[in-house]
């Protein structure tokens, strides 16, 4: 694999348990209470949609849904309204991995944004038409603060590979 | 150039196609959704999983207590000095009160034993305080400190020193969920202090209250108390709610009332938690009547 499909330098592939404990550290993340501090980002649906566009293959919609169940048990929220939303966030993050990966990481944050805006329309409508309160349009500010951590994400995510398998005394990497 | 992606020649299986995938996960959340929105079949599913969670938000809510605490912790002396000064003097004027009120219980229990009346309602209280917001910006409900362990059920009421703000929905080992009285899905039975009209109170979001289904020509003005009338079967009557703010009687055939709390529902954090000692007598049911209805007069008398 490569940072990018067009860098030239490669990659060590990634390890499961590192995919695992980046989803359990936003799973906690997203524990923590804020209240209703408008545009606390969404760690779970951010972190979901970067492996989901990295490793298409390994994490899917069941991860999604399984994440956006313990989100709503975590959060308070209706149970399947987070699951809905990331199983969804998940179908188009797999759709969109050969494509977006072409692109330098801010280009790619441009492409994730109408993902994680759609994930959180999807769980307004469910719980407006179920009878909730309109939360203002600071609703959706969150997904602006969450895609503009992306290139941070891309870099803290993708250091575990940058590692190579021989270390050389003579090279510094 | 689709969104969903372009998927593998067909000698690549790797299981159903994303769409059924999809599909099937879209309708089982669908189903989830109605389940616990509108039936609240998956209450015992919720607690189960949050077995599971509990580690992970303590171990999140640790920093964000310890915050709190710290806080406290230092407070400077004159505020402290300046706080104390204003509670004793409340101790003074309340505790004058109590004594009359001792006394009016007293003579109440009485007269009621005279008269043959049922005693009045025993009640228990426990204190608590509010630690958080629950994040769900949908509906408006906070957590308590207070959980099963404490003694806390559902159903119980919650209320600062100014009147009621909430009701507890769902209780875990530790900690417990209040919703609060503006919530859209929150509904109180109460009665006009004034003219003793009955009614519901109900919740419209953001902080304001609204009393639905009363006929145009309802007793009700601007100013007057509203008090839980305990008709539920669930909440403690004679607490005070909200006052009326406002009264549109206009050509519809239900007044519009709106009300204010009397309760800082968004802003109190000590708060007493309030429940009958016992379930009130249980409702009658067709099976106890004791004498048969008069036979209906046959249709075409005079």
């Amino acid at each position: 694999m490569q940072p990018t499909n067009r860098s030239n330098r490669l990659l060590l592939p990634v390890k499961t348990w590192f995919i695992h404990l980046s989803l359990v550290i936003a799973l906690a993340l997203e524990y923590v209470p804020t209240g209703r501090l408008p545009g606390v980002p969404d760690w779970v649906a951010l972190v979901l949609a970067y492996w989901c566009i990295r490793e298409p293959l390994r994490i899917g919609m069941g991860a999604g849904f399984l994440f956006g169940l313990l989100v709503d048990i975590g959060l308070g929220a209706a149970m399947g309204q987070h699951a809905l939303a990331y199983v969804v966030l998940a179908w188009l993050a797999n759709g969109a991995a050969r494509r977006v990966l072409w692109f330098p990481p801010w280009q790619q944050a441009v492409q994730v944004l109408p993902m994680l805006l759609g994930a959180q329309a999807i769980m307004m409508a469910v719980r407006l038409i179920a009878g909730g309160e309109f939360p203002g349009w600071s609703y959706f500010l969150s997904s602006f603060t969450a895609v503009a951590l992306w290139p941070v994400l891309n870099f803290l995510l993708l250091l575990p590979q940058y590692q190579p398998v021989d270390r050389d005394d003579n090279r510094p990497i | 150039m689709s969104y969903a992606g372009n998927q593998p020649p067909p000698i690549f299986r790797r299981g159903p196609a994303p769409l059924v995938r999809l599909f099937l996960l879209v309708s089982l959340c669908l189903a989830m959704l109605v389940a616990d929105l509108r039936f609240r079949y998956l209450e015992v599913l919720r607690q189960g999983l949050s077995v599971v969670t509990y580690p992970l938000q303590m171990a999140a809510s640790a920093p964000v207590d310890f915050l709190r605490n710290a806080s406290r912790y230092f407070a400077t002396l004159i505020e402290v000095q300046v706080d104390n000064a204003r509670l004793r003097g409340q101790q003074l004027e309340v505790g004058e009160r109590l004594l009359r009120f001792e006394l009016l219980e007293q003579e109440n229990a009485r007269l009621r034993e005279l008269l043959g009346m049922a005693e009045r309602l025993q009640v228990k209280t426990l204190a608590a305080e509010i630690l958080y917001n629950v994040p769900d910006p949908f509906s408006s409900k906070v957590i308590l400190d207070r959980g099963a362990r404490h003694g806390v059920e559902p159903g119980l009421v919650v209320l600062d020193a100014k009147g009621v703000i909430g009701q507890i929905t769902r209780v875990y080992p530790v900690q417990s969920e209040v919703t609060l009285l503006s919530d859209r899905n929150q509904a109180v039975a109460v009665v006009v202090e004034r003219s003793g009209v009955r009614g519901v109170l109900f919740g419209t979001g953001r902080g304001g209250l609204e009393m639905r289904f009363l006929l145009a020509d309802a007793d009700v003005q601007p100013g007057d108390r509203i008090l839980t009338s305990g008709l539920d079967g669930v909440l403690v009557p004679g607490l005070p709610v909200a006052t009326v703010s406002e009264v549109d009687r206009e050509g519809e055939a239900f007044a519009r009332i709106l009300c204010e709390p009397l309760g800082g529902v968004e802003t109190s954090l000590q708060v007493l938690v309030i429940g009958r000692e016992q379930a009130g007598p249980p409702l009658p049911g067709p099976g106890d009547q004791v004498a048969p209805p008069p036979p209906a007069p046959p249709k075409g008398r005079r």
